[in-house]
């Protein structure tokens, strides 16, 4: 029995080492007949091609592949990270709305959930961009809005904000609030442990956070300028140019993902069992601090797990950005690095070594928080 | 004593009071509208919120998709604004004349009953397999796996030596492409992902560690980039003579996608199954494979059902990515669609994806009414 165990585990061994090695053989083979080199050497041969968004400095001529790597890796983050927040503000506001007494409200969440769940993201992707955004007015139309801003069917162009050398007090005023508030509230949660005696310094704490920097601000002689975005006969010259692009896809991702959000929301409030929360209102809790007290920590047990498995998906979904153009790492780096050289197995490496990367280090984190909440038994 | 029979009687009721009204909550129309709309006043804000919302969203939507819409027409000449039309709506017009383009793509119009046969056959094999009360579902499972399978391909890519002329899948498009690609993706996940689910639980050291490589690796990847892969380095890897054929390389994809993430649905419907149900097997000196085909799997399968059709959703839906390495699937033909110069106007976008988003409505939304309806009664059984 035992030796038989070890036969199959072997011969399983060998035949995916087999198949790995034949393959690895015939790429081998295929490449050398395309005249295809391999490794890692064009990452510092020179680009050749221009990408629309750039958050770091980039040039056609100039950058190199692994400066488009990383441009195109920057962009899938920013669309990711702002789609996350998007997306978890629509989906708790949407989730808690489903559960909400009143009938209309929790209806239309339901009608959004369903009608948004049940149509593939990449349809919404290209409804957002080819039939909103792409049908908004050509330039000479363009929707004047109010601050100086235009919006046209090649984008949203808002002033950009310049900041003079004073904003670094700014800046240090805000990073001084922050850690006043921090103290704040350390100082009175441990004043109330120790006298029962509650002590409001919401007040104090958001005075601090906002009130700082604005006063640095003030006193610095108000040290920011904006650029006003101009319009000619052909283009929008300067300000701050926000693509079609890439709102399509902040869009559809974060109203995608929130109808996923709010399934996970209302499934962890219902989670906590009805005991809780008649148990904290026979103590005499307001429904608020029942909330914030009582459900909410215990809901948010059962929310995070799959909450940053769809924060996942939604930086996978991400890479759809191929289907309408948008420069993040698939479309620059598997899309135009990978025609350019022709290197498909080492440009299709790196690509999914870094969506791997991503799902790793998030599941570590989320492995080390359920720990950190696990509850602790007697 | 005394002190009572003292005490002065200040008021006795030598009437009957006059009747009160009942509490004005509760039951009727209105005490409906009071409990469930205008509770209190925030509520009360949020109901007339809601309605704007409605007033303002609802009625456009109902004149651009009915009201407004152009039914029928020769050329794109019907759905611009006129001035007996400023105002043009959804141009259906545009979907009627493309629609046989959108079922089948550029598959011959001789052969077009072919495709027929193959939905049919396709929803007699998911009838079959879904009722929990359908007779034999054993053969069921048969046909679904097998027969459906062979059938298939015979119908669609044709056999000459029985008279059923090749047609090469570049001509396949529209629904035809996406119910295969979806089809594909299920009865390939299905038992693939059966198997990584046993091996992921294995006792066998390689097993278990090829299992949990391949699974984690596909779920932490995005579909588009092992479309990419399967599209652009699968030719690398086979001999030069067997170029594979450019949908057979997505369906490939597709499926080693789907049944990473079906064996993890599988493993979950696994853990559900008590020990002593392993034991009881063990017991009775059954093998691994009777043990896990006889006892386990049936209760595990049955189980997770709902979430099996769950992956199925989320399947169908991807089938759309396929867009992305060249395959006509409905999404890509209505994109072809629009970009025909006979057609195109403001409002045809719009309509080909109302169109499209009515497809996959229609079908998500019943495989996920399906999958309630098994929950609900899996849930009635165990509550016996």
């Amino acid at each position: 029995m035992r030796a038989g165990r070890i036969a199959l585990q072997a011969l399983l061994a060998v035949i995916v080492g087999g198949l790995i090695y034949g393959a690895f053989i015939n790429a081998a083979d295929n490449l050398a007949r395309a005249h295809i080199s391999s490794g890692f050497g064009f990452w510092n041969n020179s680009a050749g091609f221009d990408i629309s968004q750039t958050l770091i400095p980039y040039s056609a001529g100039i950058s190199t592949f692994g400066r488009a790597f990383w441009v195109g890796l920057l962009n899938t983050l920013l669309v990711a990270a702002l789609g996350v927040v998007l997306a978890t503000l629509l989906g708790f506001t949407i989730g808690v709305a489903r559960l909400s007494r009143n009938w209309l409200v929790a209806r239309l969440a339901g009608g959004y959930v369903e009608l948004i769940r049940n149509v593939p993201l990449l349809l919404q992707l290209l409804f957002w961009y080819n039939a909103v955004l792409k049908s908004l007015p050509e330039l000479r139309d363009s929707i004047v809005l109010p601050l100086g801003g235009f919006l046209n069917n090649r984008g949203l162009f808002l002033p950009r904000p310049v900041f003079a050398p004073g904003f670094g007090a700014v800046g240090a005023a805000l990073f001084v609030g922050i850690l006043a508030a921090i103290v704040l509230h350390v100082w009175a949660r441990r004043r109330r442990e120790r006298t029962a005696a509650p002590i409001p310094v919401g007040w104090w704490m958001a005075a601090l956070i906002v009130g700082l920097p604005l006063a640095g601000f003030a006193l610095a002689g108000f040290p920011v300028a904006f650029e006003w975005p101009q319009m000619s006969r052909f283009n929008v010259i300067g300000g701050l140019e926000i693509l079609p692009e890439f709102a399509a896809l902040v869009l559809a991702l974060s109203v995608y993902t929130a109808a996923f959000i709010a399934e996970v929301v209302r499934a962890g409030i219902l989670a906590v069992a009805p005991g809780q929360t008649e148990a904290a209102q026979a103590l005499g809790l307001r429904s608020g601090a029942t909330l914030r007290l009582i459900v909410v920590p215990q809901a948010m047990r059962v929310i995070v797990p799959p909450l940053t498995s769809q924060y996942l998906n939604l930086t996978k979904n991400s890479s759809l950005a191929v289907a309408i153009g948008y420069p993040d790492l698939v479309q620059v780096f598997a899309g135009s690095v990978l025609n350019i050289t022709g290197q498909a197995v080492e440009v299709i490496a790196i690509t999914m070594a870094v969506y791997l990367t991503i799902s790793l280090v998030t599941s570590l984190l989320m492995n080390l928080y359920a720990r950190m909440t696990a509850i602790v038994e007697r | 004593m005394a002190a009572i029979a003292d005490t002065p009687v200040l008021y006795v009721r030598t009437a009957p009071a006059a009747k009160l009204p009942p509490p004005a909550a509760g039951s009727g129309f209105i005490g409906w509208l009071r409990v469930n709309l205008f509770a209190t006043p925030g509520n009360a804000i949020l109901t007339l919120a809601c309605v704007a919302l409605i007033a303002w969203a609802v009625p456009p939507l109902i004149r651009f998709l009915f009201i407004d819409a152009v039914w029928s027409g020769p050329n794109r000449e019907v759905c611009l604004a006129s001035p007996a039309h400023p105002e043009p709506g959804a141009c259906w017009a545009f979907v009627r004349v493309w629609l046989s383009y959108f079922l089948y793509g550029f598959y011959p119009i001789a052969e077009r009953w072919r495709v027929d046969v193959f939905f049919a056959a396709l929803a007699l094999g998911i009838a079959w397999l879904g009722s929990i009360s359908a007779p034999r579902r054993d053969l069921g499972a048969v046909y679904f796996f097998i027969v459906l399978p062979v059938l298939s391909f015979v119908l669609l890519y044709g056999l000459p030596a029985i008279g059923l002329a090749a047609v090469p899948t570049n001509l396949w498009g529209g629904v035809l492409v996406t119910i295969v690609v979806a089809a594909v993706g299920i009865v390939a996940s299905l038992p693939i992902g059966i198997l990584l689910a046993l091996g992921r639980r294995s006792e066998l050291p390689v097993v278990r560690w090829l299992a949990i490589g391949f699974i984690e690796f596909v779920r932490g990847v995005p579909l588009i980039t092992v479309l990419f892969m399967a599209s652009v380095m699968l030719p690398l890897f086979v001999p030069q003579r067997l170029e594979p054929d450019k949908l057979l390389r997505a369906l490939i994809g597709v499926a080693l996608f789907a049944s990473a993430y079906m064996a993890e649905v599988v493993r979950g419907g696994l853990a559900g199954v008590p020990r002593g149900q392993y034991e009881a097997a063990r017991a009775l000196a059954l093998t691994y494979w009777r043990m896990m085909g006889l006892v386990i799997l049936p209760q595990a399968l049955q189980v997770t059902l709902p979430n099996i059709v769950n992956t199925f959703i989320g399947l169908f839906k991807d089938t759309t990515l396929v867009f992305v390495v060249g395959i006509f699937d409905l999404l890509r033909t209505i994109e072809a669609a629009r970009g025909d110069p006979k057609w195109a106007t403001p409002v045809t976008a719009g309509t080909g994806y109302a169109f499209a988003a009515l497809f996959y409505f229609i079908f998500c939304y019943g495989m996920s009414r399906y999958a309630r309806g098994v929950e609900a009664r899996l849930s009635r059984g165990g509550r016996r």
